[in-house]
């Protein structure tokens, strides 16, 4: 009996929530266009999830004070309504199904990171909602078919691939041959770490290279201080390495400690680990791939130069010293959204994500084109190099604004 | 095979292990006392090292040399532990093994959650400028590393004698073996507790404010100082600081020599396993011993 009053109570819920959900139209109060987000502005990615929001509310401004998007036309402008996921994929989900059946939310953009950006695509899946994300880059999130999630960034697998074709021009500049370079390599076991290795894996593939150690950190381990003795005793031509934020710091300080003399480094996360400041000399000619710099030619009619929205960032926001590459793309979402409305010129939420799916266009953040998957194919990652405490860009050649340092000076007192 | 080879490297791995591991002694000598006297499994252990870490860390933001953040570290958890004891542990002392589980794994989250909103989730690194030392050609030794592992045994000494000499050592080693007994005898058992949990907490915040110099922190590493606190203890048995001390180096080792050869990806799967095996042999060493009481 229980049983089917709760059964009961639940089908009426569910009739309810059906009768409640808006028509297929979307989410257009007056003359403003609510774009939904559950992002993180508490938990483990608090920081890049207010880095990202910022991004999102310096694109909505800028477009608001240029006159806003022009559909049928009318003016509307943008506003962007928040949760808070608190950083877990499971509050994401729920956020995201209030957003669309309780505040009638169609067009979306992107949670903080590859974990809950996961848990968004279903759901949007679910009730064939766009959303344009811009912080999640497991690569893992484009390989299923989702034809409702489009990401402006790189996806993760090429972020220290670069490092490897770098690698290989400079084995041949110095007579050697590139299947001859060995590499190290210490990824952590995470979802985004193992793609960043499989994309490294697969360029070292092409040219034949290597592996002498191949090493899988622990999420919690804070000590590779084995695995790089190991490096002191292969001495390997390269040692790549990616672990967030804590690997980073991890692997800087250890480096410097163990004096690891390996002529070429590359890791990820270095910026958001702060480790020029850190430590110092020490860190000078590692490689760090990023997915925008300030110094880069981009450039669009909204915000100028990649070095214009740096400054323009700077002005909006107190505390910035660096603009993160996290805030970019996310301004770059909000642009795409505008884009996409005016040439769909058109509410109609099927219609709005084919003008998505077509985006061709340029930003400040870089060339912005969408794969049948959903990921941004127009747009390559960068390597950067810490030449004394600066972040210059190295490779690709296209972009570099100075030439590489090799071999790197090892660390000492 | 390397190993072998260039034997240098086992010198490396070997100073590199036992830096570590006094640390971890340390932490788990706290969690061998409150086990023994109070019967309480601190599942927050690992989450008092990360905040005696912090405040090593905070301390070095303000232009202070984080290693005056030791005695720093260890007055302010000191008092945390004692505040602790009075509004949570005193609740949950004598109540089942569950119930304190459940009260410190709690207390765990919420220190966690707060170290994450006082400081953010960066990993932070408190800097030592303490020169690294090159010797045998190709092995380093940082000299914070050294100076934490001596501070360490120094501390391990000066807990050791205070147990032995002073009266509150000896009403805890009293309050240990019986508590009843301890009070009928007019031992305030009660603030015997607070002592020895404020005591843990304050060899925590001394383990913590080193691994800050040596290692990185995060408000979310906690975890994994438990359970290495809980692994030492289970292998050398709670009663046994001799014990405690060479589980707590020999884990620093073996988590270095199984990441070497092993890869990382084993270092922490090799030391439980380990404990597996202990475990396994002492139930095999004392079936032995057991009788049968008609």
């Amino acid at each position: 009996m229980k049983a089917r009053l709760t059964t009961a109570v639940m089908a009426s819920a569910v009739a309810l929530g059906v009768a409640l959900a808006t028509p297929a139209s979307a989410k257009v109060e007056g003359d403003t266009i609510i774009l939904g987000s559950a992002i993180s502005f508490t938990g483990k990615y608090s920081t890049n999830g207010i880095h990202a929001k910022n991004g999102y509310e310096l694109g909505v401004k800028k477009i608001n004070e240029a006159g806003g998007v022009t559909v049928g036309g009318k003016k509307y402008k943008l506003k962007v309504q928040y949760y808070d996921d608190e950083s877990t994929p499971l509050r994401t989900a729920q956020l995201l199904e209030r957003l669309v059946n309780q505040d009638g939310v169609k067009y979306f953009l992107g949670p903080y990171s590859s974990a809950t950006t996961k848990a968004a695509a279903p759901i949007m899946e679910k009730y064939k909602v766009p959303m344009v994300e811009a912080e999640g880059a497991s690569r893992s999130l484009f390989n299923k078919g989702y034809k409702y999630l489009f990401a402006v960034l790189s996806t993760s697998e090429q972020y220290l691939a670069s490092s490897i074709a770098l690698a290989a021009e400079i084995a041949e500049k110095n007579g050697k041959k590139a299947s001859d370079v060995k590499v190290a390599m210490a990824f952590e076991n995470d979802p985004f770490s193992l793609d960043v290795r499989a994309g490294v894996l697969e360029d070292m593939e092409k040219y034949g290279m290597k592996a002498v150690i191949d090493d899988k950190m622990p999420r919690d381990l804070n000590d590779i201080s084995a695995t790089l003795t190991k490096v002191k005793a292969l001495k390997p031509d390269l040692l790549v390495l990616s672990g967030h934020s804590k690997g980073a710091a991890t692997a800087a300080r250890q480096i410097k400690e163990l004096q690891i003399d390996t002529p070429m480094i590359a890791m990820t996360h270095c910026e958001a680990a702060k480790i020029t400041s850190k430590f110092g000399e020490a860190t000078n000619d590692i490689l760090c791939p990023t997915q925008w710099a300030e110094t880069l030619s981009y450039k669009d009619d909204l915000f100028g130069t990649a070095a214009d929205y740096d400054k323009l960032f700077k002005a909006t926001y107190e505390g910035y010293k660096n603009v993160p590459y996290q805030s970019a793309q996310a301004t770059a979402a909000v642009q795409v959204w505008a884009d996409a409305f005016e040439r769909a010129n058109s509410f109609d939420v099927e219609k709005v994500r084919d003008a998505i799916a077509a985006t061709d266009m340029q930003t400040f953040y870089g060339a912005v084109k969408f794969s049948e998957a959903g990921n941004n194919i127009a747009k390559p990652m960068v390597l950067r190099q810490i030449q004394n405490g600066e972040y210059n860009v190295v490779a690709p050649s296209k972009w570099a604004s100075h030439p590489v340092n090799w071999p790197r000076k090892a660390p000492s007192n | 095979m390397i190993l072998v080879q260039a034997p240098v490297f086992n010198v490396q791995l070997l100073l590199d292990g036992l830096f570590i591991g006094a640390t971890f002694a340390l932490a788990a000598y706290g969690l061998a006392l409150v086990w023994g006297v109070m019967n309480v499994k601190n599942l927050a252990q690992g989450d008092f090292v990360i905040m005696g870490g912090y405040i090593a860390w905070w301390l070095g933001t303000q232009g202070i040399h984080p290693l005056w953040g030791l005695p720093v570290a260890i007055v302010v958890m000191f008092a945390f532990g004692w505040g602790i004891y009075v509004t949570i542990i005193r609740r949950v002392i004598d109540k089942d093994l569950f119930t304190s589980l459940l009260a410190t794994f709690g207390l765990a989250i919420v220190i966690a959650q707060l170290l994450n909103l006082m400081f953010g989730p960066e990993v932070q690194t408190a800097e030592s400028d303490f020169a690294i030392r090159q010797i045998l050609g190709v092995v380093t030794v940082a000299e914070i590393k050294v100076l934490a592992f001596v501070l360490c045994g120094l501390l391990a000494l000066a807990v050791v004698i205070f147990m032995k000499k002073s009266r509150m050592g000896q009403a805890i080693r009293a309050t240990a073996q019986d508590a009843r007994a301890a009070r009928v005898m007019g031992i305030d058992t009660d603030k015997v507790y607070a002592f020895t949990f404020s005591l843990n907490a304050a060899i925590c915040g001394a383990a913590g404010a080193m691994i800050s110099m040596i290692w990185v922190i995060q408000p979310f590493y906690g975890i994994s100082y438990s359970i290495r606190s809980f692994v030492i203890v289970t292998a050398a048995g709670f009663g046994n600081l001799p014990g405690v001390i060479m589980a707590g180096l020999g884990l620093g080792m073996m988590e270095n020599y199984s990441g070497f050869v092993l890869g990382a990806e084993f270092q922490q799967a090799t030391v439980v396993g380990l404990l597996l095996l202990v475990l396994v042999w002492r139930q095999i060493q004392q079936r032995k011993l057991r009788q049968v009481v008609s």
